[in-house]
Parts: structure tokens; C-alpha cells; sequence
């Protein structure tokens, strides 16, 4: 039996995993074909129970509707939340995606998307004025914890998570990702240790434009997700993934730190090493941890964190999960382990393992320089 | 009244004396406070009526002659009339006061640290050694904007927009509870600074006034204003790392304070800034707060006059509603909040207040912390628990509840020898803490308690960072208001809800 929602009588899912994720700087696409098999080689580090992908740039004819990407346990289901995007979207255009029956993957939810954009004259209107960003996080946030059945996995532009219960190589071939394209591609083979066999629960976790692939537990979940309850965050799936969804939401479209500081959030520097840092530079990394304590994620973890600007990876601030990185041309792969970068791309210019708690940034060229990226990669 | 007196009937306490191992040293004579022991020419006798098992006379025996036996005649049992109904009635009936006592109850309540347990990793996440990892306690109290403002210069790095609102930076989050001089004795509030200093924490000096000799701490001192304004003046004001108001204690919610004049000798006279021999009196209500406005007025009067550059607390006891109290003294312009609980000690506290005004510091910390995030204001104060925190594992559960530091009283008066005997009112302290005669402070040596309350609070901060590396986090922000890393044990559906925790098992 399907169920969307996290019945199990849990308030934290956690699960260890692999992950990987491939980008081409200049915005190249190209199909699922590498990430795939990237990602199958980390098959062990999985158990079969959650595997899935995220892509960007897959959806160029609709670039500037939000592709939602919901899962129904039923029909009645599907009709009810559909009431609801009728009464508050667009909707420029609907179908199944498409998906292929295999015999490792033959039983799922329906799966269904739409192309849309929020009605200018919708309800909620008379009570507040949301931007349309605020307005389908919001709705994705309802849909999710009211809407029994209805389960909202991607909400972005031009961009898409696919996944489900199965191995990432499986549900690669599931929904046949040799036919999408993207110039971005992250992947996740879960382990989960207390949510087996539950869709909403493989990642990537997406909201809006970001997504999130995530090997790790976080200790701190506790006050980060309390900490998040002040900002009316509504944490429905009760997962650490979702955790950092969330933190990144609020630090980079609200509170609109960079992506650099926020990751600084993320996994802070320690005091002892902001005791050593220039004045100013001090002052600010003093401010950013007594403001933003509560948003630290504590405990073990590896995440590749993708935005149409580009893709992060980051580990905790003690590196207590494997995460290496490489690149080639204009390619840059990401994963758990070396042999799954070397599997499709067999001499990377340069191999490397991120020090604990410094992130890697690969920002696309047409936002930013490539000088960039090429002073992350020399240091 | 002669010995027929009905408190004196049944002494509590028996101090025994073991003639055969006695040197006749008389040292117990000398060490005791209460005038229990008296020399009868060739052998010390021994007035039971006088001891208050406070353990002074043993400790320095040097022949080990002495032992302090519960009495055991019994007055006649009874669940219900127990001996402590029976006495105050006794006594009440002699003397027609309220009867009065020293720290907090010794009534047992349930205590709820002892029905939380805490939470480690196991597998699935790896728990964090200390000795070889780094293990974050550092800890700022004080207001915090709800988010970061940026600027960035010519470089287009991100700097800082505003200065920080002003914080207290604590190495540990452990600060020691105010206890006024007069409540204490200088040399006990010396040894605290003492340890403050070197630790890297503050010490709050309580309502007594700043003495000469503590003004040299200043960067480890909270000077505090309470109802009575003893030694309050601009430099005063400015002359720690923050101002706290006192409202009200854990002890004595809703009391005032009274150091009787004998007490107020020409030093205490001093420093409190009231003549000598007069009674310093603290009433119930600061004479200029009826409201919440008139505290924000206050709030403000303190920070015009240290001008805006040290945070501001109020401190207040545990009662029924201190949700939204908080939440009014946030919204006030408190930086800090220091909230006492029910089972906190005091220096005199009329007994039948103490043992049944208030309730217990955990419920109090997990509602006041629940309601600033509902209200989304948890960032604006910071919060200091107090109200009997035993041990690390107290204070662990207290940050855990929502706690930004805890503050340590009686655990600190039992470092420099307190037995708790609960006679902090008769100033007749025989461990020179609780005493202002100069032949007993005198033997409270604030250099060698001062390196005692050192080493108890490292070693508090030690087990700290053990139990948030078994729970696989290496900062104290990482478990503070985590309640999840938290489950109730033996607890009632109602006690789990308003503690905002779960049971064991679940």
C-alpha cells in the first residue's frame, strides 16, 4: 500500500545514502545517461527503499511557469488538490509524466504535472500580499500537510525532481531520464533506517528552485526545526532534508544572504577560527553565529544543493561524511565516493575532498565569471 | 521562657561526642557559629537544642570524635500532622511572627530534571569525542536581531550593516546567581568573582550595593537594581557588564527583602549607601513599577543612563502565568531574562511562601520558551534559568528546555562548604558564608573557594561537552530549546505537553 504522507508515528526521519551531481558550467545539457550510471555505482550505499534525481534546464519551452510535481495515492486525491490549483493558478498545461513500467518499479503512485503560474486575482488576496514565490511555498507547505494523499515533490522553474521507492538506477530507468535533459543533475540512493517504503521521503527535496540531495543526520534537527516554526515554516515530512530546504530558503530569498554566508550558517566556523579572522570579518562571523545558532546543523552530513545558479556541495564543519569532488572541461561532478566520478568521466583534471565545513560553489557562467569557480577549484 | 519552651522540647539534631577520641582541642567550640559546644571543665558538652547540623564541627575535628545524629525521639507519626506543621505551630505560637527560613524548600516536590532523560547517538549518527574534537559552549547573552543586515565594501565583501546589540560573552553557560553582600559575606562574593574571572563568566553581586573591592571585576559582574535601590548610582550602574532589575525571586515570589539593622554594620552601611543600624528594607513592589509600562520605563531609564552600551535584565520568579509575563518583558525591552524557579534558595524567606508560591523552573522555562517562538520573539532576550540546578546534567536539561544559560546559587554555597541547613537568616553561618561576624567570614578563604567553584563549574562544563558529543552535536546552540533531544519518564500526558517534550519510547 502507497501512502504519501509520513504516517509512521516518528517526528524525525533520518537515513544514511550516496549522492552525486554533475554540472556543465556553460549551461551544455545532457541526459540522464551520466548521472545514472554515477550514481548506480554507489548502489551499496543504499538499500533499495528511496532513490531519486533532480535536473535543471529540462523545461526550456515552459522557463518562466512553476513545474509542480505531485504524487496522488488516489483519484480522489488528484480531484481535490486539482480544485485547488484551478481556483489559485494558470494553468498553461497538465499531463502524466511520463514513466515506464519496469519490474523493479511496478508499483507507485499517480504521478502528474503542471505548468502554471498563480492567478492574479486569487483568494488569498484579500487577506495578504504574497509574491508569487511566497504564494506556491506556501501552497506546496498547505497541499502537503492538509491535502491527504497529494504530495508536491517539485515546485520549481525549468527544473523537475523524479523520484521514488528503489534503487536511483532503477528509478532512472522508471521514469525513462535518458530522455530528459538538463544542464544540471543531482542524484540520492537512500538507506532510511525509519521510514522504509515511503515516496514523500526519497530525495531530492525541492522547493521552488532549490533542491537538496543529502547523505546525513542531523543532531540538531530538534531546534533547527523549532527554530524554523518562527518563521511559519510548516515541517510536514518531519526530515532533516527538509530541514535544510527550509534554512536555505529563509537565509538566501528572505533574509537574502549569500549563498556563501549562508552556507556559513550552514556549517559555521568555529570560534577559534573566527578569533583569528580581521576585525570586520570577525564582527560578521561573530553576528552570523549568535543570530543564526539555531540554524547550525549539527551532526554528520554531506549535501549537494541546487539552484539555478549553479550547485553546492558542503559537509559539516568536522567532515563526517565522505564527499569528493572533480572536474573536467567544463564539467564539474560531485559524489560520495571517487570511483562514481571516475566512472564517467575517467581523467578528471582534478580530483579533491572538501575540507569539513568549506563549501564548494560551482556557479554557472552566465551569472557569473568563471573566475570564480576556477579560484575555488585552485584553492 | 524556660526550657519547658515547646521548640525546644525535641531537639532536631544531636551532636555527639565521642569522649574516649576527643583531644579536647576545643576547635569544635570555636567552629561552630550556633554556640552548640562549650567546654565543662574537663570534657565538651554538647547544647542540641543550638545545632543545625550544618557539619562544620566534624569536618574540622581532627579526632573524627564528633557525629551529628537525626534525633531519633520521635514525635508521634502522622502522614498528615507531620513534625514540620507541628513545629512552625509551636514556634508561630511562641513568637506570633511569620516563621521565616533560610534557602530554598526543603519540601519534596517532584522534581522534573529527575523525570527527563536525555538523548545520544547510536549508529545511524556518530556521536563526537571531545578530547578530540572541538566542543563549543561559548555562549552570548543579550538581544539578537531576527536576521542579518549586510553592507558590503568596495571589494564587494559582505560586512556587517549595524553593530551587534551588546551581549555577555560567557565561556560556559554558568553564571552564578546574585547574592546580595549582607546576604553573604564580602570574602564568599570575593571568591565567586574570583572564579568568574578566571572562567571566562559573570557573577550577578544581588542587590547589596558593589563593594570597593569588587569593582576591580567589573568585566565578570552583573550589578543589580531591586526594590530597596541599595548602592544604585550612575557608576554603580556602569560599573559591570549588564544591569539586571529584580522583580522577584524563586523563593519568594511576590515578597520583599529585610536585613535587619544589627546587621548593617559601618562596610555593609557603606556599600549599600544607607546608614549604619538601620533596617534595609526591599518592598514587594518597586515603588515605581505598578505595570508593565513602568518597567519598560525603567528598562529604558537604564539604558539611557549606561548609555545603550550593556544589555538589560529582569529577573523574575516562576509563577503561574510567566508566559506572558515574559513575553511582556521582552516586548518591554529586556535584553535578558532571568527566570527563578520555585525550588530556588534565598537568604530569609518566610517559610509558608517558599514552600508553596511559584512552580517548578522546568514547566516555567518550556512555556516561556514556547510562547517568544510562537510569538516569534525568542531572539529579542536572551534566558537564564536558576532555581536549584544540581548538576550538569540540570543545566544540560534547562538549555535543552529552551535555556540560554543557567545560573548557580546554593550549588555554589555548597562549593564553599554549605550543608544546607537552611539557617542563611540567623547570620550565624559557621562556614562564614551566610554571616557578616568577622570571626567567621574570616575563615572563608575567597582564593582556595574561589579555585573550588573553578573547578566545579570546568568540571560542569567538561560533562557538558560529554553529553553533546554523545548527542553528536559539538555546539551548545546545537541543543538549546532542542527538546527533541529530550523524553519524559514517569510523567502524567499533562506534565509531557507543558514541558513540550515526549515520552520514553516515542
Amino acid at each position: 500500500m502507497l501512502r504519501l504522507k509520513n504516517n509512521f508515528s516518528i517526528e524525525h526521519d533520518t537515513a544514511g545514502c550516496g549522492l552525486c551531481g554533475i554540472i556543465n558550467i556553460r549551461k551544455i545539457r545532457t541526459n540522464g545517461e551520466d548521472i545514472k550510471k554515477a550514481i548506480a555505482l554507489e548502489h551499496d550505499r543504499g538499500n533499495g527503499l528511496g532513490g531519486g534525481f533532480a535536473v535543471y534546464g529540462c523545461y526550456p519551452e515552459y522557463a518562466d511557469l512553476y513545474a509542480f510535481h505531485v504524487m496522488y495515492d488516489d483519484l480522489a486525491a488528484k480531484h481535490d488538490t486539482e480544485e485547488y490549483f484551478k481556483n489559485n493558478f494558470i494553468i498553461e498545461k497538465q499531463e502524466s509524466i511520463p514513466v515506464f513500467k519496469t519490474s523493479k518499479i511496478n508499483d507507485h503512485p499517480i504521478l502528474h504535472r503542471y505548468f502554471m503560474k498563480p492567478k492574479s486575482d486569487r483568494e488569498d488576496r484579500l487577506l495578504h500580499d504574497l509574491g508569487d514565490d511566497d504564494f506556491v511555498v506556501s501552497s506546496v507547505m498547505l497541499i502537503n500537510s492538509e491535502y491527504d494523499g497529494a504530495y508536491v515533490f517539485s515546485s520549481g522553474k525549468n527544473m523537475g525532481a523524479f523520484k521514488g521507492v528503489g534503487y536511483p538506477e532503477d528509478i532512472a530507468d522508471f521514469y525513462m531520464l535518458d530522455n530528459v535533459e538538463g544542464y544540471m543533475w543531482t542524484a540520492h540512493n537512500r538507506f532510511p533506517t525509519n521510514t522504509p517504503g515511503w515516496w514523500g521521503g526519497a530525495h531530492p527535496f525541492t522547493l521552488l528552485d532549490w533542491s537538496i540531495v543529502h547523505n546525513g543526520e542531523i543532531s540538531s534537527y530538534g531546534i533547527n526545526k523549532r527554530y524554523l516554526e518562527m518563521f511559519k515554516y510548516n515541517l510536514a515530512l518531519k526530515t532533516d532534508t527538509e530541514v535544510i530546504a527550509y534554512i536555505l530558503d529563509l537565509l538566501i530569498r528572505k533574509h537574502r544572504l549569500p549563498v556563501e554566508l549562508a552556507m556559513n550558517v550552514l556549517a559555521a566556523p568555529f570560534y577559534h577560527t573566527i578569533e583569528k579572522m580581521e576585525p570586520k570579518q570577525k564582527e560578521l562571523y561573530n553576528a552570523l553565529r549568535q543570530i543564526y545558532g539555531s540554524a547550525l546543523l549539527n551532526g554528520p552530513f554531506a549535501i549537494i544543493f541546487g539552484y539555478p545558479d549553479g550547485m553546492i556541495a558542503l559537509n559539516d564543519r568536522i567532515k563526517l561524511r565522505p564527499l569528493v569532488a572533480g572536474t573536467k572541461g567544463d564539467f564539474t561532478y560531485i559524489a560520495s565516493e571517487e570511483s562514481s566520478i571516475r566512472e564517467v568521466c575517467s581523467s578528471p583534471d582534478i580530483v579533491w575532498s572538501p575540507k569539513a565545513g568549506e563549501p564548494i560553489i560551482i556557479k554557472t557562467i552566465n551569472t557569473e565569471n568563471i573566475s570564480q569557480k576556477q579560484r575555488l577549484i585552485i584553492s | 521562657m524556660t526550657k519547658s519552651s515547646f521548640t525546644n522540647i525535641q531537639s532536631e539534631y544531636l551532636a555527639v561526642i565521642d569522649h574516649a577520641k576527643c583531644v579536647r582541642c576545643k576547635r569544635c567550640i570555636q567552629n561552630c557559629g550556633w554556640g552548640t559546644y562549650s567546654f565543662g571543665g574537663d570534657k565538651i558538652i554538647a547544647d542540641h537544642s543550638k545545632c543545625v547540623a550544618c557539619g562544620r564541627c566534624y569536618t574540622y575535628c581532627p579526632e573524627g570524635a564528633i557525629s551529628i545524629l537525626k534525633n531519633p525521639t520521635v514525635m508521634r507519626e502522622n502522614g498528615n500532622w507531620q513534625d514540620y506543621h507541628i513545629k512552625n505551630i509551636w514556634r508561630q505560637s511562641e513568637t506570633g511572627g511569620i516563621a521565616i527560613s533560610g534557602m530554598g524548600t526543603p519540601l519534596k516536590y517532584k522534581k522534573y530534571f529527575d523525570h527527563i532523560l536525555l538523548d545520544a547517538c547510536q549508529v545511524t549518527n556518530p556521536p563526537i569525542d571531545p578530547l578530540r574534537e572541538p566542543m563549543e559552549l561559548k555562549t552570548f547573552l543579550g538581544k539578537k536581531p531576527s536576521k542579518l543586515e549586510l553592507d558590503f565594501n568596495e571589494d564587494g565583501q559582505p560586512i556587517l550593516k549595524n553593530p551587534m546589540p551588546p551581549q555577555i560573552e560567557l565561556a560556559t553557560p554558568f553564571i552564578f546567581a546574585p547574592m546580595s553582600y549582607g546576604s553573604i559575606s564580602l570574602n564568599a562574593q570575593k571568591a565567586m568573582a574570583l572564579a568568574a574571572r578566571a572562567l571566562g563568566i559573570v557573577m550577578n553581586i544581588g542587590e547589596g550595593g558593589l563593594h570597593d573591592e569588587l569593582v576591580p571585576f567589573g568585566k565578570n559582574i552583573i550589578v543589580q537594581v531591586a526594590s530597596g535601590r541599595f548602592g544604585v548610582n550612575r557608576d554603580y550602574l556602569n560599573s559591570g557588564v549588564a544591569v539586571e532589575i529584580k522583580i522577584g525571586q524563586g523563593a519568594k515570589p511576590g515578597i520583599g527583602g529585610h536585613l535587619p539593622g544589627e546587621k548593617i554594620g559601618a562596610d555593609i552601611s557603606r556599600t549599600r549607601m544607607i546608614p549604619a543600624g538601620t533596617d534595609a528594607i526591599s518592598p514587594a513592589p518597586h515603588h515605581d513599577i505598578y505595570s508593565i509600562e513602568d518597567l519598560r520605563q525603567l528598562i529604558y531609564a537604564i539604558k539611557e543612563a549606561i548609555n545603550y552600551e550593556k544589555p538589560v535584565s529582569v529577573k523574575v520568579a516562576a509563577v503561574h502565568n510567566i508566559a506572558a509575563i515574559v513575553s511582556g518583558i521582552v516586548r518591554a525591552g529586556a535584553d535578558i531574562v532571568y527566570i527563578d524557579g520555585f525550588t530556588g534558595g534565598t537568604g530569609a524567606a518566610p517559610i509558608i511562601i517558599r514552600d508553596n508560591v511559584g512552580i517548578p523552573i522546568e514547566i516555567a522555562l518550556a512555556q516561556v520558551d514556547q510562547r517568544l517562538r510562537e510569538e516569534g520573539i525568542r531572539n529579542e532576550a536572551s534566558l537564564v534559568a536558576a532555581g536549584s540546578i544540581r548538576s550538569s546534567a540540570d543545566a544540560v536539561k534547562a538549555i535543552a528546555l529552551g535555556a540560554d544559560a543557567v545560573a548557580i546559587g546554593t550549588a555554589a554555597l555548597v562549593v564553599m562548604g554549605c550543608h544546607i541547613c537552611g539557617k542563611c537568616h540567623t547570620g550565624n553561618c559557621s562556614w562564614g558564608i551566610t554571616t557578616q561576624r568577622p570571626e567567621l567570614t574570616r575563615r572563608l578563604d575567597p582564593e582556595e573557594y574561589g579555585e573550588k567553584l573553578y573547578n566545579l563549574i570546568t568540571a560542569w562544563s567538561h560533562e557538558m561537552k560529554d553529553i553533546l558529543g554523545a548527542m553528536g552535536v559539538n555546539s551548545i546552540e546545537s541543543l538549546r530549546g532542542s527538546k527533541e533531544r529530550l523524553r519524559g519518564i514517569e510523567l502524567t500526558d499533562s506534565e509531557l505537553k507543558v514541558l513540550g517534550i515526549k515520552h520514553a519510547g516515542m
